[in-house]
């Protein structure tokens, strides 16, 4: 058995799967936040709040209604997008003439918020959700065992990124949201509603955090806190990446989640720093972020 | 002007909490009350462990101590949300002591709390009978016997339980994935010794970070080590997703999975299907015997959960002290402290316990093993108690202390 | 400083001076330790305009570092606090040469995500005892004074306070302090005019993190311990929270609202269990959306308007 530093290449293999897997919840999530950015300009630190949502969705739909995980996949992100359409109309819209930084601190106390109203009324243990009967078992893939559920992870992240990039960049709608976020004044003045535009792309950016939370319901603990820890180490990602481009922040996404994945067999005691340490390293070399312009 | 009025505004809103306490200490508490407070995190990562639930346990012991001793002494109860902030845990405590006349503070998890109230409780003599944290240091570098009672469990005897008993049944090579920091480390050294004392074999070990998002890599170097058991040495809900990636990635089929601290909490919130074969540690079980049963599901119709170790510590706690001030007449810190380390403690929650020279509260502790969800005849019938572990096997013999106090003697 | 500050500088020091005798001093104190960091921060977001999101790892890093000195290296307690608060200034050196390479919302991602990093330094390394914290660090002496005795430490505390108070309001109303606006209101503008902003926002954020650092050290020798608690990024949103609340760019507004806050936190602890947080958050939201000058800022406007009603 061939082997990198002590390491059996077969494990090493595996390894890289499983940093694919995490890659594709910093893809999604991420990608939400270059959404919200483009458009509103400001960080949504909300976010892993609503991702939190998502997957407590999943699991109250379960446990008091009923609703299975496949109608969750739908229902749920269409639930968070629906609160984030009213977090829009109701607060950030009231914003947009401000400093950016305050849209920051709104959804910073948002965050605080909503945590702690789900932690008062579910505690913080946490909730069982067992993986969908379709997906048990595991992929034998001859240098591991893939759980189906992960594969599943990786192909409808990987889906949902691309069918934002088609939408976004090939069709009449993505070229009116695009022309909104160069010049808003110009594109409403062609008789493009632009605050609908934003309205919905805020919705949007935050029910690809609900559709996140649903994919990770079965994989991780569903509970209160389950975003706050995620939300960190996304701004990195974000950081790192640059927030001009969708293709990027995905493909940043995807690649620190295999490096952290990498991090985690050699030096598993720096794995949850290595993303802040990258970031270090890009803001000395690349300010802008790779896939970033400097404005 | 408007800066001179602002200013007085500001300073009057930081004597508002002084003119309360002038108040109280004007009439300040005579013998016949004794005031128990329960400090604890109910906003926070620890709120289900012991939260709301252990100021219910509280109340359920005056209640009950009410009712069967008629104490001629008012008892009443204070609580509060120390929001895991060490800062604030003292402060109340000191506020507590110097103004409120609280005489015993219990609960109080999270162990920077407990080190730093346990400081405060020393200093103005007073009494905390600890049923939430889980630092060794308590009865060991930071010991204060006269004051301070570890009630309920700490890391040695968290990790000792499982690391003799399980390796005793022939599972006996170890791999641990240990949460990176002094507690982890510390449950990882524990079990590893009493690992090899049974005639074990540790295998190796990987160290993740806290709040760690996803464990499946970690998993995946613990099941090519071939280990008959894996030791999770960590908490909360890194323990959580360690057992549900184990479970996805298909350990539970060929190894054991060993929770060093898990709780009734944490496998009610994954399920028997997820959690099925595990085997731990436990300070307390409902489902023990019919004076457990009674208690626990008293608990239940006004918490709809079943209690906790903390929770069912936290009323025995509360009722040991309060025994101890009928039997003296007396809220004298050292008259108390003696009855309580004279008096053995029998309730629902220890049999036979006792509290040692280094405030170490000495009790019986289960091993216990997860049943499988077709063997579980009701809701929250979790367990089965593979081994009683005796109090003076289960916790840290005194041989071993670092406790200052009592290595002087 | 302006007269009227300097009076309202004058009054507030001296009820400061009687309040131990009516008042608990150990609260006094956490109330000031807090107030110093929030003014620290508000040096850097109400008159720099830059928003640091990780401040609470300047805060936390001094308070090891004091305590580890004071406790380990039995240090006298004038040179643990000095290098509480060094250790604080060279790491915001480090943290503030990284983060002003990027603006605004990217400024605030970036120092929360160091920041983060730093605190996980914290949590492994063995020197700060994990999730136990650093305990029963000793006050020791100054001048001969025990300070052990909270009336003591009260009197040292009120002086370490009044100074930095008296130097963050010169450096507000000295030359430097003018640039720094003039980066605030118009950055380009100051590039313009030929001024190296990237070296006045790298000082003013060294000083900002430097005074935190006092604020930490500070801390530790009233509670005698550190925790992790200090260095956590909730506490970054609270400092946030303090300025925010108090009033930005106000001289007293940062000691107001860290006065709310601490008060808060404290009797909120009994009564409302576990909807702290909810609580907290709904202030940030308030603020941000209604009250965005804070409580100085709303009340000085307000009085304002009066006095120009009255000259009409």
């Amino acid at each position: 058995m061939t082997e990198i530093f002590g390491v059996p290449i077969q494990a090493l293999f595996g390894q890289l799967m499983l940093g694919l897997v995490n890659g594709s919840f910093y893809a999604v999530l991420s990608l939400g936040l270059a959404v919200i950015f483009g458009m509103l300009n400001i960080i949504n630190f909300a976010h892993g709040a609503l991702y939190m949502m998502g997957a407590m969705l999943t699991w109250i739909g379960l446990e008091y209604l009923g609703i299975g995980y496949w109608w969750s996949l739908l229902l749920a992100p269409i639930g968070v997008g629906l609160v984030g359409i009213a977090i829009e109309r109701l607060m950030l819209q009231w914003l947009y003439k401000l400093d950016h930084l305050y849209g920051l601190l709104l959804t910073f106390g948002l965050a605080l918020m909503i945590e702690g109203l789900f932690r008062d009324l579910y505690g913080v243990a946490g909730q069982p959700y067992s993986i969908p009967e379709e997906f048990a078992g595991a992929f034998n893939l001859g240098f591991m065992f893939l759980p189906k559920y992960r594969a599943w992870v990786v192909v409808a992240s990987l889906a949902v990124c691309l069918a934002t990039w088609f939408v976004i960049e090939k069709t009449r709608l993505g070229a009116y949201l695009r022309a909104a976020t160069e010049n808003p004044k110009l594109t409403q003045a062609f008789g493009i509603n632009v605050p609908l535009m934003v309205m919905l792309t805020y919705g949007f950016g935050v029910g690809l955090a609900g559709f996140a939370g649903v994919l990770a319901a079965p994989a991780t603990q569903i509970g209160p806190l389950m975003g706050s820890n995620l939300i960190i180490v996304v701004f990195a990602v974000v950081v790192i990446g640059g927030m001009g481009s969708i293709l990027g922040s995905v493909v940043t996404g995807l690649g620190l989640g295999i490096i952290e994945g990498m991090t985690k067999v050699f030096w598993p005691e720096a794995s949850a720093t290595v993303v802040f340490m990258i970031m270090a390293v890009v803001l000395m070399i690349r300010p802008a972020g790779l896939f970033g312009r400097e404005k | 002007m408007m800066k001179r009025k602002l200013l007085a505004l500001s300073i009057s809103a930081l004597l508002l909490p002084a003119a309360g306490s002038v108040l109280a200490q004007a009439g300040k508490i005579s013998g016949d009350v004794v005031k128990i407070a329960v400090l604890t995190d109910m906003s926070g990562v620890y709120s289900d462990l012991g939260g709301k639930g252990s100021v219910l346990a509280a109340e359920m012991a005056i209640e009950d101590f009410k009712a069967s001793a008629k104490p001629k002494f008012k008892i009443e109860l204070v609580s509060a949300d120390h929001q895991n902030k060490a800062d604030v845990g003292s402060n109340k405590v000191r506020e507590w002591y110097d103004t409120q006349g609280v005489d015993m503070v219990t609960d109080v998890l999270n162990s920077a709390v407990a080190l730093a109230v346990a400081k405060v409780t020393t200093e103005k003599n007073k009494i905390m009978l600890n049923a939430g944290a889980a630092s060794t240091r308590l009865t060991n570098e930071d010991c204060a016997p006269n004051n301070v009672v570890h009630y309920v469990y700490d890391t040695y005897a968290l990790a000792n339980g499982p690391g003799k008993a399980v390796t005793k049944q022939g599972k006996d090579t170890w791999f641990f994935l240990t949460a990176d920091y002094a507690f982890g480390a510390s449950l990882e050294k524990d079990t590893t010794d009493a690992v090899k004392a049974s005639g074990g074999k540790v295998l190796g070990s990987v160290k993740h970070p806290l709040n760690a998002s996803d464990f499946s890599s970690f998993l995946l170097q613990a099941q090519a080590s071939k280990a008959k058991v894996v030791g999770l040495a960590n908490a909360g809900g890194d323990t959580i997703n360690s057992i549900k990636a184990a479970n996805e990635f298909g350990l539970t089929k060929n190894q054991t999975i060993v929770g060093l601290l898990t709780t009734i909490i944490d496998i009610h919130a994954l399920g028997l299907p997820t959690t099925q074969g595990m085997m731990f540690t436990e300070g307390y079980y409902w489902n023990l015997n019919n004076e457990t049963r009674d208690w626990s599901r008293k608990f239940f119709s006004k918490h709809k959960k079943m209690p906790s170790m903390l929770h069912a510590g936290t009323y025995s706690a509360v009722t040991t002290y309060l025994k101890a001030v009928q039997a003296t007449g007396s809220d004298d810190t050292a008259t108390v402290m003696k009855q309580m380390r004279a008096t053995p403690i029998n309730d629902i929650f220890a049999k036979g316990g006792k509290i040692r020279e280094d405030g170490r509260m000495v009790h019986d502790m289960y091993l216990v093993e997860v049943k499988k969800p077709a063997e579980s005849k009701e809701p929250w019938d979790y367990y089965h108690i593979k081994q009683v572990i005796p109090g003076d096997q289960a916790f840290q013999p005194m041989a071993l202390s670092r406790c200052p106090a009592v290595a002087k003697k | 400083m302006s007269r009227r500050v300097s009076i309202a500088y004058l009054i507030g020091l001296g009820l400061l001076l009687l309040a131990p005798t009516f008042i608990y001093p150990i609260l006094v104190m956490k109330v000031l330790c807090f107030a110093l960091f929030a003014c620290a921060f508000n040096l850097l977001l109400g008159y720099t305009g830059l928003l640091s999101f990780g401040h609470a790892v300047f805060l936390g890093s001094a308070a090891y570092v004091t305590g580890h000195a004071l406790k380990v290296w039995e240090l006298p307690t004038l040179l643990g606090l000095l290098a509480g608060t060094g250790a604080a200034t060279l790491l915001g050196w480090v943290i503030g040469s990284l983060a002003i390479r990027r603006q605004g919302i990217y400024f605030a991602m970036v120092t929360l995500a160091l920041a983060q990093m730093v605190y996980f330094f914290f949590l492994q390394a063995s020197f700060t005892g994990g999730e136990d914290g650093l305990q029963g660090v000793p006050r020791g002496t100054l001048f001969g004074l025990d300070l052990a005795d909270d009336i003591n430490l009260y009197y040292l505390v009120v002086a370490i306070f009044a100074g930095s108070f008296w130097l963050i309001q010169r450096t507000i109303n000295s030359p430097f302090g003018q640039i720094l606006k003039a980066i605030r209101e118009n950055e380009p503008r100051a590039i313009s005019l030929g001024y190296d902003v990237a070296k006045y926002k790298l000082l003013a954020f060294v000083l900002s993190a430097g005074l935190a650092g006092l604020a930490g050290a500070t801390k530790t020798l009233v509670f005698k311990f550190a925790t992790l608690t200090d260095a956590h990024w909730h506490t970054s949103g609270e400092v946030v929270l303090m300025t925010l609340l108090g009033g930005m760019g106000t001289v007293f507004g940062p000691v107001v609202g860290a006065t709310v806050i601490v008060a808060l936190q404290n009797e909120l602890a009994d009564k409302v269990g576990s909807l702290v947080t909810v609580i907290m958050g709904a202030i940030f939201v308030i603020c941000v959306l209604a009250f965005r000058r804070g409580i100085v800022g709303e009340s000085l406007a307000l009085y304002e308007r009066m006095i120009g009603q009255k000259g009409r």
